[in-house]
């Protein structure tokens, strides 16, 4: 206690040394920021682009009767066209068309119609009921009940509304698993942790910098995607932006935790690379970031939300929408804090020094 | 903590020191003692154990056996944290981050000590200032190899271990990181060295041991060790034929034999003498002369004499 403060020779505190050389390496590892900070942002453009407006897009009918062809061509939200059978059933076969209309052959006065699509895909059921009516109307049909189509606001939720939250957490999962998985084990392989291992360094000083220089990366991505998707998509985010930083602070700190765990004792990067893999990639297809995981039986439910990226993928859609702030996602938040506690205990004490 | 009172002079010490790997002993029994303010040197060929020697020394492996004492302390019996602010030590294959500057890479080394020298002295001292703002990646091998140093020099250590410390370095290199460790004998520094050059053995070392097998085979000065050849020149030969190593070791002028590499090596006390004498008993056994050399006995003689091998065979 009575001892002077050390002056270091010009140095600072070790963990701030530490953190401030994680950085710095981070910094100057060019691959490491373009999948940090640009690929995130280039695969929201390129979805964004490759889905957007769905709301608006019509339904594509292949038609092999002219009369029918007609019939149809008014109709809002189908594109018509009239075509030979054979190639309209190709067209059907290879996803061009959503739906083809025959006429049974010798049904007159009236024509009995046969529609044929894909009733596994929305578009082709959808488009089904767009050219039933439309035709049914077409032919005289009236209609008892009068309404008005009030529409939503598109705003909220479209596929890049969807999408960004989605972006934002396996970004957090990306980086952090790799960016500090993969840095702890090409230090081991150099020899560099024995080095650290020979000075009176403090063991968890080490590892805390490695999730501080994440906390600090953190804001800046999280930023970069959410900046994009607002002025690129207009993708608002409703809940206040202190609750998307702290959910994102959560999942950034929780896959800081695994990634040491990963990286606790692997020799090679081989090997890191292997268990990151079998860690990541069920969790890029189970935990919604590009789909939403109630495509899957609902009994799966309940053990997808206990993976980490669902519980961040969740918990920022919550903030998203503008769901009572954080306390809607205080469940998300309770898995995240269980992953991450007992990955950094676990990795604490298993880590291999040389 | 400290020793009994005979002990101050000694920086490090171990007695019976063993360390087992499976299917292998590294360290076999091994008893050294270095004492405050020299060089000790522990030289042999790889494989030795001398790594693994250094390694339990810095408190970074564990022996099966023996006790280790560093600077009058025990590794685990203590604060080994105050212990290794104490020390400096350069491992043999570590490679610092290639991104980080000299100066970035010394000032995190400095931070983990209270005590030390300052970050911009000990670049000085290691000659790297014009390098001082040099990516790691982009410095040849002598100037890793002397910023290695400066890590180890930069908690202003009383006890310095160098494992290796010029391996795979040019001449010239290796000169500057000799000035490099013998400044820092200047200022009262022990060093504890591995090689496996004599050369370096021999111009470092105040006292050596050699090592072979996990075992101290010889211990002494450079010059002790190489008068335990009794001999100062040695002559090296070839022949066609076969050679008596008995009628050979009676000559006069020599010392000694021993068979090395398909060809002799004589221990020669008096050159004048023995050379004629050779090269008659090589007529007399109608076996022609192939090659013959002769130089300066060194430490790499002892060590060939000991164990029948070079430091660098396989």
């Amino acid at each position: 206690m009575a001892e002077p403060k050390a002056s270091r020779g010009g140095a600072l505190h070790p963990l701030a040394e530490l953190t401030r050389v994680r950085m710095l390496e981070f910094l100057r590892e060019p691959e490491a920021v373009f999948w940090v900070f640009v690929f995130p942002v280039l695969l929201a453009l390129a979805l964004g682009i490759a889905f957007r407006d769905s709301g608006a897009t019509s339904y594509r009918v292949g038609v092999t009767d002219p009369a029918i062809a007609d019939r149809l061509a008014g109709a809002p939200t189908l594109s018509v066209a009239a075509m030979e059978r054979s190639a309209a059933l190709e067209a059907l076969g290879r996803g061009r068309l959503d739906i083809v209309v025959e006429v049974e052959p010798g049904s007159e006065p009236l024509p009995r119609l046969v529609y044929r699509f894909d009733q596994t895909r929305p578009e082709g059921r959808a488009a089904r009921l767009a050219v039933d009516d439309a035709l049914q109307r077409a032919y005289g049909r009236l209609e008892p009940l009068q309404h008005r189509d009030e529409r939503t606001a598109d705003r909220g939720s479209r596929y890049i509304d969807f999408l960004i939250p989605g972006l934002i957490g396996l970004n957090l999962m990306g980086s952090g698993m790799w960016g500090i998985g993969f840095s702890i084990v090409v230090a081991r392989t150099r020899g560099l942790l024995k080095r650290f291992a020979a000075t009176p360094m403090r063991r968890p000083h080490y590892l805390v910098s490695y999730a501080l220089s994440r906390l600090l990366f953190l804001v800046l991505e999280v930023a970069a995607i959410v900046g994009f998707g607002w002025l690129m998509f207009g993708v608002a985010v409703r809940g206040p932006l202190l609750a998307v930083l702290a959910v994102a602070i959560g999942g950034g700190l929780t896959f800081a935790a695994l990634g040491l765990l990963v990286a606790a004792r692997s020799r090679t990067i081989e090997s890191v690379s292997g268990w990151m893999n079998l860690l990541m990639l069920p969790m890029w297809l189970l935990s919604g970031s590009f789909f939403s995981y109630e495509r899957f039986p609902e009994a799966f439910w309940p053990a997808i939300r206990l993976l980490p990226l669902t519980a961040v993928n969740d918990a920022l859609r919550a903030v998203f929408r503008g769901e009572a702030l954080l306390a809607g996602a205080l469940p998300e938040l309770a898995v995240l804090a269980a992953w991450g506690l007992v990955s950094f205990a676990i990795a604490v004490r298993r880590f291999r020094w040389q | 903590m400290s020793g009994t009172g005979n002990d101050r002079g000694v920086a490090a010490r171990c007695v019976g020191l063993v360390k087992r790997y499976p299917g292998v002993v590294a360290v076999d029994g091994l008893d050294l003692e270095v004492r405050r303010g020299e060089c000790f040197g522990l030289l042999g060929p790889n494989g030795a154990g001398k790594t693994t020697t250094v390694e339990i020394l810095e408190g970074l492996n564990t022996p099966d056996d023996g006790v280790v004492e560093v600077l009058g302390q025990r590794w685990g019996t203590g604060d080994d944290r105050l212990l290794r602010e104490r020390l400096g030590i350069q491992l043999q294959e570590t490679q610092l981050a290639d991104k980080l500057t000299v100066a970035e890479t010394v000032r995190l080394f400095r931070s983990f000590y209270r005590h030390g020298r300052p970050v911009d002295e000990v670049i000085r001292l290691v000659s790297l200032d014009e390098k001082r703002n040099a990516r790691v990646g982009k410095l040849s091998g002598g100037q890793k190899q002397r910023l290695a140093l400066a890590c180890a020099l930069v908690s202003a250590p009383e006890l310095m271990f160098l494992d290796e410390p010029t391996t795979g370095l040019d001449p010239q290199a290796r000169r500057h990181v000799w000035d490099v460790v013998e400044s820092f004998r200047q200022g009262g520094g022990t060093v504890i060295l591995t090689t496996h050059y004599m050369e370096e053995a021999a111009r470092l070392c105040d006292r050596l041991a050699i090592v072979d097998h996990g075992r101290r085979i010889a211990l002494g000065t450079p010059a002790e060790l190489v008068a335990s050849l009794g001999a100062d020149q040695i002559l090296e030969l070839h022949a066609g034929g076969e050679l008596d190593a008995d009628r050979l070791g009676m000559l006069p002028g020599v010392a000694g034999v021993s068979a090395r590499n398909g060809g002799w090596m004589v221990r020669v006390r008096d050159v004048g003498a023995a050379l004629p004498a050779v090269l008659g008993e090589l007529e007399r056994a109608g076996a022609p002369l192939e090659q013959l050399t002769t130089h300066q006995a060194t430490l790499e003689d002892v060590f060939v004499h000991l164990t029948g091998r070079g430091l660098r065979d396989g």
